[in-house]
């Protein structure tokens, strides 16, 4: 069960995971088999793997560009599945898909589970299906294995303890209000939604959305059990292109290396 | 534990941010608490009647039934509203709400503008901020309503992600909202997006059915036989259907933009040419390619072109209560120019997709049946396009 396997890989780095996401196919699927092998190399626990959509709602500019150039580029959910099978010959720690409701309804949800179950797919993130609409999805991925991560936010407030109660895999905290991309400074109490956390499950919890450098997700994982970092990363392949797998493992490490520290 | 509400049938539904939840639940709220609120009310009457010009007019066209043939035809005159269009009854409605939600700041997304330009009237006349997020390819296309939002003191933001148009509006407003909640009402402008937009606004529409339902009883002693609207999300087209719906015998009959038709890409016909998805907070159906990707829809009208529909209307052709037929570019240009001719009302290209498929149906009825076709606004805004579509470039310098 991937339950375990997320579980593991926060306990394998001394108790705090670094998780780094890619968008899948930008800018095109062997740049991204590339970096995904070389997030590995620089001690990457988890891997987040976005499966592109053309009109994400929850994302900033950064994250919309990945998903227009890996669309422009011609990937689809089922050349992404077998790009994950390739991986799966060599790349061990576990790997989610962050991905929108649309993609895994219009597949088809129980194909889409056994798919992803197949290939090696851990945990699956969808930022527009909260709580509320969680029985569409989450048992279906639970019957092949597949951790159904669910997100708590600023605004939560009293609900946190209701998601946290039936949380698989981990508890994805998002640090700030508005969409994805870095920011300067972040000014939640992530420390008190973390114990919010904590008082319903001990599944562990991560923080994302605007963790740009080692000092920030030391931070925010000290104040919790991990930090996930998209759009600084993102910004590096929007630049590097076809050669980001370099920079992107140069930064991966750096991050790894400060949340590993603590 | 799912949430039965908001749901129509299987569509609808609150597929958002968990970031939004709690905003989308604390206006659920408000609005169950302040809708049989007998001063909330009164004052929202107060402001549509002597404000907005409610009730509108139920006209008999009656050079268009004699030049057709076919049944009597009426015109549900939207178009006579202040602002030129029905959305100034939701807008009214929605920021009435905020207000008492104790909202100093309004977003809007719009298309055609319209919405925008309600929105941005009632802020100007509620004394609160606004800001209209707007498609750069829409601003282009509706200069003077930019021009009319600014005048009134709205701030009008360009935006030019994916096709420049009312999809991307609507997701750079969800994406705005996420950013400043506390203070901020999101007035959505369709009867689409999470549980409670659909109902809410549809309620703040359904003045324009119950008008026409006691307009009509008084006029001919009965219901009409058809009642048409154009559907983009389909505001105009729930207010009109939705105090029909138990009245079996009306037939219900909204008309989408095909554009350049249902059988090129070039089209918005979301029913005719769609397929269920969930985007933008609902379950509905969409325009889309076979993995889910929504499709850059088409068609000469900004406030029809949307890639999905509101989950009632989805629920509405579903159980076939509704009836959706497709209007190409061209049929609607031709309409536009027909009833302006035939009686001397300039209509919204929107609407014209409606009077279009009157000209079709109502030859083929008797005499004796009624047909009421919901103008949902008036075409001076459109005049220069329409121009252009005819190969005439007008300007006012």
């Amino acid at each position: 069960m991937s339950n375990e396997t997320i579980r593991a890989a926060f306990e394998s780095g001394n108790g705090k995971a670094f998780i780094p996401f890619v968008t899948c196919g930008d800018p095109n699927l062997e740049t991204t088999k590339a970096i995904v092998r070389a997030m590995v190399d620089a001690r990457a626990d988890i891997i987040e793997l976005g499966i592109p959509f053309s009109d994400p709602t929850a994302e900033g500019p950064v994250i919309q560009g990945a998903n227009l150039r890996a669309l422009e580029g011609g990937v689809d959910t089922d050349k992404i599945m077998d790009m994950v099978a390739e991986l799966r010959a060599d790349v061990t720690v576990p790997l989610v898909f962050m991905t929108y409701g649309n993609i895994v309804y219009h597949y088809g949800v129980e194909k889409f589970a056994k798919r992803a179950a197949e290939v090696g797919i851990d945990g699956l993130i969808l930022p527009d299906t909260p709580y509320e609409e969680k029985e569409e999805f989450a048992p279906i991925m639970a019957a092949h294995g597949i951790s159904y991560i669910s997100l708590i936010a600023p605004t939560s407030e009293d609900r946190i303890g209701m998601i946290a109660a039936e949380a698989q895999g981990f508890v994805y905290c998002v640090s700030s209000l508005g969409v994805t991309g870095t920011r300067s400074e972040i000014t939640t109490d992530i420390g008190a939604m973390v114990e919010l956390v904590r008082k319903a499950t001990d599944v562990p919890v991560a923080v994302g959305f605007g963790i740009s450098n080692p000092e920030a997700a030391a931070k925010m994982a000290a104040l919790s059990d991990g930090a996930i970092v998209g759009s600084a990363l993102v910004k590096l392949i929007a630049q590097h292109g076809a050669q980001s797998a370099q920079p992107v493992a140069e930064s991966v490490r750096a991050m790894a290396q400060a949340v590993h520290a603590l | 534990m799912t949430n039965p509400a908001g749901r129509f049938g299987e569509h609808g539904g609150q597929y958002i941010p968990e970031t939004l939840m709690n905003a989308v639940i604390e206006l659920e709220e408000a609005y169950n608490r302040f809708k049989d609120d007998p001063d909330f009310k009164a004052e929202l009457k107060d402001l549509l009647d002597n404000y907005a010009n409610r009730p509108s007019l139920l006209y008999f066209a009656e050079k268009m039934t004699q030049d057709l043939g076919g049944c009597k035809i009426y015109l549900k005159r939207e178009d006579l509203n202040h602002t030129g269009a029905h959305k100034i009854n939701n807008a009214l409605g929605q920021a009435l709400l905020a207000k008492k939600m104790g909202k100093t700041r309004l977003i809007a997304e719009t298309g055609a503008g319209q919405h925008g330009v309600a929105t941005a009237t009632v802020a100007a006349l509620l004394g609160m901020e606004c800001h209209v997020y707007m498609g750069v390819e829409d601003m282009e296309r509706q200069a003077l309503n930019v021009y009319r939002m600014r005048l009134m003191g709205t701030e009008v933001h360009g935006v030019d992600a994916g096709t420049g148009t009312l999809k991307d509006a609507v997701s750079e407003c969800m994406r705005e909202w996420t950013n400043r909640i506390s203070d901020t009402h999101y007035l959505l402008g369709s009867c689409m997006g999470p549980h409670p937009f659909p109902t809410i606004v549809r309620d703040f529409q359904s003045f324009i059915g119950y008008e026409i339902i006691d307009q009509m009883l008084e006029r001919e002693g009965r219901l009409p036989d058809y009642v048409l609207a154009c559907v983009g999300g389909g505001s105009n087209a729930i207010g009109t259907f939705y105090p029909f719906i138990e009245k079996e015998g009306v037939a219900l009959i909204g008309t989408e933009a095909a554009g350049r038709g249902i059988d090129t890409w070039e089209t918005a016909a979301t029913i005719n040419t769609g397929s269920e998805g969930i985007f933008h907070g609902m379950k509905s159906y969409f325009c889309q390619d076979e993995y889910g990707q929504i499709a850059p829809v088409y068609s000469i009208s900004a406030g029809l072109d949307y890639p999905g529909i509101g989950p009632e209307h989805a629920w509405l052709h579903d159980t076939g209560r509704a009836q959706y037929v497709a209007i190409t570019d061209e049929e609607a240009v031709c309409a536009f120019e027909y009833l302006s001719r035939t009686e001397g009302i300039i209509p919204a290209i929107e609407s014209a997709h409606a009077v279009a498929y009157a000209q079709k149906l109502a030859p083929t009825l008797p005499k004796d049946a009624i047909m009421v076709i919901t103008l949902s606004g008036r075409g001076d805004k459109d005049c220069a396009a329409m121009a252009r579509y005819r190969g005439q470039m007008i300007t006012e310098d």
